[in-house]
């Protein structure tokens, strides 16, 4: 058999040209078997082809948030995501803030842990409506997750969307969940060199909150040396300090808030590197 | 990042390229990893054959690509390589860095049967 095109004659070299009149399916062209890297076909397998590409990995979450997005800025709804460390004091940051925002301004809140329900227990505690996501084994949020939460709230025009992401300052900063803006949340507790040794969730992020300042006089954390870092990696990232046991600098935060919400309600992406 | 979970979205990517052209098998898999993106390739590497077993890309060849990052430096106005997010300027030694290539991560080719 003819190992070129694997016909019945046994000559090797029984000349294939253009007029060969073997029909190999396929179109009228001649198929050329034994034309790919080896030189050589072997009956019963057949050659690879290549096919080119440019499809993002994260495409599928990228979908989902920015369907998320569209849903949300629909409403003039201002979704935030926020990211930190566990133990930075997201969730009482968030009470806090709840506390001060309910019967004013339409809040909710998405909650994300492995386990257990006892954020979104607290938050629903400030009469807050609040969709607790266990991830289970799942280190982070991603938009797919967050869509299936906001089917399960109100979602009224005008309101605060607040996305309390799983405590981890690696995994969620390359998952868009279709938020507005990305505050991540840094205490004074966890060292000022931060920003440089995780640089991914810092540099994708519009706000620093530094947050327990009323810690400060008891650690070592330097704030100008943390925000230089912040801006080493985010030249736009803006900052705020606050103490949310306390209350110090809540105040600012609800500003930014509002300014951020205006921003939403008249349709534009908060503005949030102007000063 | 967690590169199992990326694994996970390259095969729901081979998946449906798989039906859109045809093929039911896939022997090599060339993605673009940039520096600057979430990614560990040699995790990636290590998730890959795990997630694939079983799949139409089981014993596929995983190529990873690392395409250069780049920079726009704004004192400079020069575009420099860069390895990681707080570099300074090569040219002028400048912290104004604006990142403009080397967050990639995309599927750049199949070879398929």
């Amino acid at each position: 058999m003819c190992t070129i095109c694997g016909c019945g004659e046994p000559k090797q070299d029984h000349g294939h040209d253009q007029t060969h009149a073997h029909g190999h399916g396929g179109t009228a062209d001649h198929i050329h078997f034994g034309a790919g890297d080896a030189g050589t076909s072997v009956p019963g397998m057949s050659q690879s082809r290549l096919i080119q590409l440019e499809t993002d990995i994260l495409g599928k979450n990228n979908a989902y948030a920015d369907r998320n997005r569209a849903r949300l800025s629909g409403k003039g709804i201002l979704a935030l995501n926020l990211v930190s460390s566990p133990g930075s004091g997201k969730t009482t940051l968030l009470v806090e803030t709840l506390k001060k925002l309910m019967g004013t301004v339409p809040v909710s809140v998405v909650e994300g842990d492995q386990q257990t329900s006892s954020d979104a227990d607290r938050i629903r505690a400030t009469g807050a409506p609040a969709v607790q996501i266990n991830t289970g084994k799942g280190c982070h949020l991603d938009a797919h997750m967050v869509g299936h939460a906001l089917d399960k709230l109100a979602l009224e025009e005008g309101g605060i969307v607040f996305i309390e992401n799983v405590g981890n300052l690696v995994c969620p900063a390359g998952f868009d969940l279709g938020e507005a803006a990305r505050v991540v949340i840094l205490s004074v507790t966890e060292g000022d060199d931060k920003p440089l040794k995780y640089p991914d969730i810092f540099a994708n992020a519009d706000l620093m909150i530094l947050n327990k300042s009323d810690l400060l006089p008891h650690v070592d954390f330097d704030v100008e040396t943390a925000i230089g870092h912040a801006r080493r990696v985010n030249r736009k990232i803006q900052v705020l300090q606050m103490s949310a046991r306390t209350g110090d600098g809540l105040d600012g935060w609800l500003d930014w808030l509002d300014g951020a919400r205006t921003m939403q309600m008249a349709g534009r992406k908060p503005d949030l590197a102007a000063e | 990042m967690h590169e199992m979970s990326l694994c996970e979205s390259i095969l729901d990517i081979l998946k449906d390229q798989a039906a859109r052209d045809d093929f039911s098998r896939v022997r090599r898999v060339r993605v673009d990893i940039g520096p600057l993106s979430c990614v560990e390739p040699e995790a990636l590497r290590f998730g890959f054959d795990v997630v694939m077993k079983g799949s139409l890309a089981e014993g596929a060849d995983l190529e990873i690509c690392r395409p250069p990052a780049e920079a726009l430096c704004l004192s400079c106005l020069k575009t420099v390589p860069v390895r990681q997010r707080f570099d300074t300027c090569p040219e002028c030694g400048s912290e104004a860095l604006q990142v403009t290539s080397g967050e990639e991560l995309k599927i750049r080719e199949l070879e398929v049967v």
